[in-house]
């Protein structure tokens, strides 16, 4: 492959290499930055998520108490 | 549109794009006048056809926003043209680094799929200012859909003038020294475009879960916590599928029609 | 039957009239449009540095200008329907809604005549190199298509624009790209009939890819048109 390469650039390698490298670096890094706005998002999703589940347990507990009083006074 | 098909969408687009950059670097043969340089064809030209395409199928969808009226297609349209502008952006960044590889500028104006790249981009960008705009969710859908179905119409037409236009339209850049297109060639390429349709596909998905498990999320906070625990959305560009009844405040359009002022 | 035909422009023949009528008696669009042309001329001296330009120079200096002057046409135009309540009398007749769309885009193709038959005048004595007679039919032609272009577009992007909170600044920005292709169209098909050394001959490619847009955006714009209106 490197016989290949040598063989036949249109521009001495080094310098066509630096273009073909930077175009596949920014549509790697694009595709990156859109999953870092996505894992930044799915965070916030998780924590509020969390919240929620807190606060129903909280709502559950505070439900199972009042029945054991209820129970209690009978 | 979401959960059980993500994992395997992800799976797939990974191993695709994954196999189309080590079949470009290691088994593509090198074009006969570009040399390396055209290796960076292999990305731009199924970026370049994925955001076309795109843009028809947001108008499709557009149109069936229009004709069912489901807010769904509505929101499909949304994330399609949403990527696709994304695309569209990297579409030129990559025609840009080629066009300096080649020929030494940053812009060139004798390459017609670019330029029209660019026409199509300004009149794209402007679909987000367009829905913003607009306070009242369901009139923002339709204006939407409508802008949509003519900027649809108007790609494939845009492309024709631009390419008449063009003065000199450089030798398509697939072509090893024995000349025609070698079916390794072709091959890598079909797979670079796959794996650049399947991307998008993906990214369309996870928007799409993105905003649906938001809605649910908000959803359940205010049947958890009441109605007043839930901040409201304020104004967006992006359909809002899961709101209680969104209303335009009175500021915005409605009211400023006599009829409505006067009652 | 025959009374069938003229009921059904009738509506558009209405409104229509009601539009050249008021713009006869309170001018704004016109004048406006004709002296922005004008003054553009001027601008494009100084810009240009020249004291004449010719071939495809000319063309595009010319059908720029037209398509700047337009836009201010198209901002305007569904503004007394906005302010006063026009919208709701066309949904609350007993008419088809596109009649709406044909009467603004008819309005607005015969002021943009009207600002052009003086433009291209101003535009011969001020700026133009060679003689505007022999290039005169063939302009009239191509001038002629790109004012249904503009009217078309311009009609739906103005009805698009118009209820939105920013809408001047959507009109530009939305119509100017839309009528990229048309502008090609027209400049190109205006070179040669604009050549230094006498007017060539009217390139029926770039009349073709102009009719077909016009073709196109026509009947799209007045497939959806409907749905605007529908509040």
């Amino acid at each position: 492959m490197s016989a290949l390469l040598a063989a036949a650039p249109a521009l001495p390698l080094g310098e066509a290499g630096k273009y073909v490298a930077a175009a596949f670096v920014v549509f790697v890094a694009v595709i990156l930055i859109y999953v870092a706005i996505m894992a930044a998002k799915l965070q916030r999703m998780s924590r509020e998520l969390a919240e929620l589940n807190a606060a129903v347990e909280a709502r559950e507990r505070g439900e199972a108490a009042r029945a054991e009083q209820a129970e209690a006074r009978r | 549109m979401y959960g059980k098909g993500l994992r395997a969408l992800s799976l797939a687009t990974f191993a695709a794009v994954t196999a189309t950059f080590a079949l470009v670097f290691f088994y593509a043969p090198l074009d006969a006048d570009q040399g390396f340089i055209q290796k960076i064809f292999y990305v731009h030209v199924p970026v370049a056809i994925v955001t076309l395409c795109a843009y028809v199928v947001g108008a499709i969808f557009a149109a069936l926003h229009l004709r069912t009226r489901d807010r769904k297609w509505d929101l499909r349209s949304y994330v399609v043209i949403h990527i696709a502008l994304i695309y569209n952006i990297l579409g030129l960044l990559t025609g840009s680094i080629w066009a300096k590889a080649s020929w030494g500028h940053w812009w060139v104006w004798d390459e017609p799929t670019l330029v029209s790249f660019l026409i199509v981009f300004l009149l794209f960008a402007t679909y987000q200012p367009l829905r913003f705009s607009i306070e009242d969710p369901e009139r923002q859908a339709r204006y939407a859909s409508v802008f949509a179905i003519m900027a649809g119409a108007f790609v494939p037409l845009n492309f024709v003038a631009v390419r008449a236009a063009t003065a000199f339209v450089h030798p398509r850049v697939f072509a090893t020294s024995s000349g025609g297109l070698p079916g390794s060639m072709a091959f890598v390429f079909v797979c670079a475009l796959m794996a650049i349709a399947l991307l998008f596909a993906l990214l369309c998905s996870y928007e799409i879960a993105a905003k649906q498990t938001k809605w649910k999320l908000r959803a359940l906070r205010r049947r958890l916590l009441g109605a007043d625990a839930v901040a409201p959305l304020g104004r967006s560009a992006a359909p809002a599928l899961g709101e209680p009844g969104r209303r335009a405040p009175s500021a915005g359009g409605r009211a400023s029609h006599p009829a409505e002022a006067a009652s | 039957m025959s009374d069938r035909e003229p009921s059904r422009m009738r509506p558009s023949m209405a409104l229509l009239r009601k539009d050249l009528l008021l713009e006869r008696r309170a001018p704004e669009a016109v004048p406006a449009m004709l002296l922005f042309s004008v003054t553009t001329f001027v601008l494009f001296h100084f810009g240009l540095g020249r004291d004449t330009v010719s071939g495809q120079l000319a063309a595009g200096v010319l059908t720029v200008t037209i398509l700047f002057a337009a836009i201010l046409g198209i901002n305007r135009l569904f503004v007394a329907e906005q302010e006063e309540g026009g919208f709701d009398g066309v949904l609350l007749a007993p008419i088809d809604r596109t009649a709406l769309f044909v009467a603004k885009a008819a309005a607005l193709f015969l002021f943009l005549a009207l600002v052009e038959a003086v433009t291209v005048a101003a535009f011969a004595i001020l700026l133009l190199g060679p003689s505007l007679w022999p290039a005169l039919p063939g302009l009239l032609v191509v001038l002629a298509l790109l004012d249904l272009a503009l009217a078309v577009v311009g009609a739906l992007v103005s009805a698009l624009a118009i209820r939105t909170r920013a809408r001047d600044l959507i009109v530009p920005i939305v119509a100017l790209p839309m009528l990229t292709p048309a502008l090609i169209a027209a400049a190109r098909a205006a070179a040669p009939l604009l050549n230094a050394h006498g007017a060539g001959a009217l390139p029926t490619k770039w009349l073709a890819v102009l009719g077909l847009y016009d073709l196109v955006f026509g009947l799209l714009a007045y497939a959806v048109f409907d749905f605007l209106l529908e509040d």
